[in-house]
């Protein structure tokens, strides 16, 4: 078999770069890191993602993929061991669905909520904590989404293990309280604890700096817009 | 589980209800087509997709299916006999996803963003735009179909239905503010594929003529600039 070239350019920190990274890792495909300073891009990530310019890019044999979720199932595609997506039809329909309203609607109202002020802070939880619901009722008799293994839709979903806790210290807000989402909160541990992911994960601590520093100059920025 | 019976939710003028249409029509699928009246919603489509409470659904059995891109994909591989949507290459099918996902995200709100504009500034910045995400359209064209006919190559694909399906809105656009946005000067490739595309028979009765779309379209805008008031 030719010698397969594979590269991702990602950063520390990218939650959307991180599921390229599961998914070849839980399928033991071997990558380059390629990490990237957003505030300086190379020519190269340029170069292969000039519609958005963002992370991840994975790059195989020197074919540029684009978007986080296009990744993951061209990975699923390529190399078919340990497969991500179900068989059935209405089974992948269900986990795309679900995927999408993660991006869509849960990541939208948390990152809403996390940007306000103080004040603003309640409607915010409110609406994040709705959004939620439907995920801890179709985890019903399941460990993961994907049933007895990692799958597709914790890959989609996995941000939610590792942020949530760094909003829960940021805005001291209980987003994913044990008492209201139990199978959520399972899920998050078996999840960010599962050997291949744990090993990936970026460190807590400087994600709690990261995204503080990160709100306070969006506030900055909104204040002296006012 | 192909044989099972198949209802759409729809309405006429949503171009991504158009998308599943197509889709069914390009496998021969016979189903049946219930035109929802979006301001009094009916009960099942409301129990069939009760987190977005949107069109299109497919109904197939009994198990709905939600998201237009997302239901061509399930009739691609429920209907797998049938001639291929997704592209069969990796590669390929990662590109159309990633230019169904950049109409999506990008350009189509980009085309309301011509209605919703609110002086003329706002519109011609708009306009300028569209033009833009157009010449990266054409672009992508020129790669996907490799001298063929359709971004999909000798048949219409995913990524024509995904585009496609807002040719009716684009040319009620053009008609309303007087502009040409695909046209053969500025786009030759996008301008043949789009006759093309409206003239195929999964496609042409399900297009709405867009006399009729611009009439829908002026109750429509008019909402935009004058919202009910609270």
């Amino acid at each position: 078999m030719a010698e397969e070239e594979v590269r991702l350019f990602r950063t520390w920190s990218s939650p959307f770069a991180l599921r390229a990274i599961w998914a070849l890792e839980l399928k033991g495909v071997p990558y380059e890191n390629i990490f990237e300073n957003l505030s300086s891009k190379s020519q190269l990530l340029l170069q292969y993602n000039p519609v958005h310019g963002k992370v991840p890019v994975l790059v195989h044999n020197g074919r540029a993929v684009c978007e986080s979720l296009v990744v993951v199932e061209y990975i699923d595609e390529t190399w078919t061991q340990n497969p991500l997506l179900p068989e059935d039809p209405l089974e992948r329909a269900t986990a795309r669905f679900w995927a999408k309203f993660g991006d869509d609607k849960v990541m939208q109202s948390i990152w809403d909520l996390v940007q306000k002020g103080r004040e603003e802070q309640e409607a915010g939880l409110a609406q994040a904590i709705e959004s939620l619901q439907p995920l801890e009722e179709i985890l019903k008799g399941k460990k993961f989404f994907g049933g007895e293994k990692i799958g597709f839709l914790d890959i989609a979903l996995g941000w939610l293990s590792n942020l949530v806790p760094v909003f829960h210290e940021i805005t001291g807000l209980k987003l994913i309280e044990e008492e209201r989402f139990p199978l959520l909160s399972a899920w998050m541990k078996d999840f960010s604890g599962f050997p291949t992911i744990r090993e990936t994960l970026p460190p807590h601590d400087k994600l709690v700096t990261k995204f503080r520093a990160q709100l306070e100059a969006l506030r900055a920025k909104s204040r002296s817009q006012q | 589980m192909a044989g099972d019976a198949v209802k759409l939710l729809g309405a006429w003028p949503s171009p991504v209800v158009m998308r599943a249409r197509i889709a069914l029509n390009l496998k021969s699928v016979g189903y049946e087509f219930v035109e929802e009246n979006l301001g009094n919603k009916s009960q099942l489509l409301l129990q069939s997709n009760p987190v977005h409470k949107k069109i299109p659904v497919l109904i197939h059995g009994d198990k709905p299916v939600c998201e237009s891109l997302i239901i061509v994909q399930y009739i691609d591989e429920v209907w797998s006999s049938g001639p291929g949507i997704l592209p069969s290459d990796p590669y390929d099918l990662a590109t159309a996803r990633f230019w169904a996902a950049y109409i999506d995200d990008k350009w189509f709100p980009s085309l309301t963003g011509i209605a919703k504009a609110q002086d003329d500034g706002a519109k011609k910045a708009a306009i300028e735009q569209v033009s833009e995400g157009l010449a990266l359209l054409e672009d992508a064209f020129r790669k996907c179909s490799k001298g063929k006919t359709f971004f999909g190559g000798d048949r219409v694909g995913y990524l024509d239905i995904a585009f496609g399906c807002f040719l009716g809105w684009l040319r009620v656009t053009e008609k309303m503010n007087g502009v040409e946005l695909i046209s053969r000067s500025k786009t030759p490739q996008l301008a043949q594929w789009a006759e093309r595309f409206c003239a195929d028979p999964a496609v042409k009765d399900v297009m709405p003529e867009t006399d009729k779309l611009a009439e829908f379209a002026k109750v429509l805008f008019a909402k935009f600039k004058n919202p009910p008031s609270q």
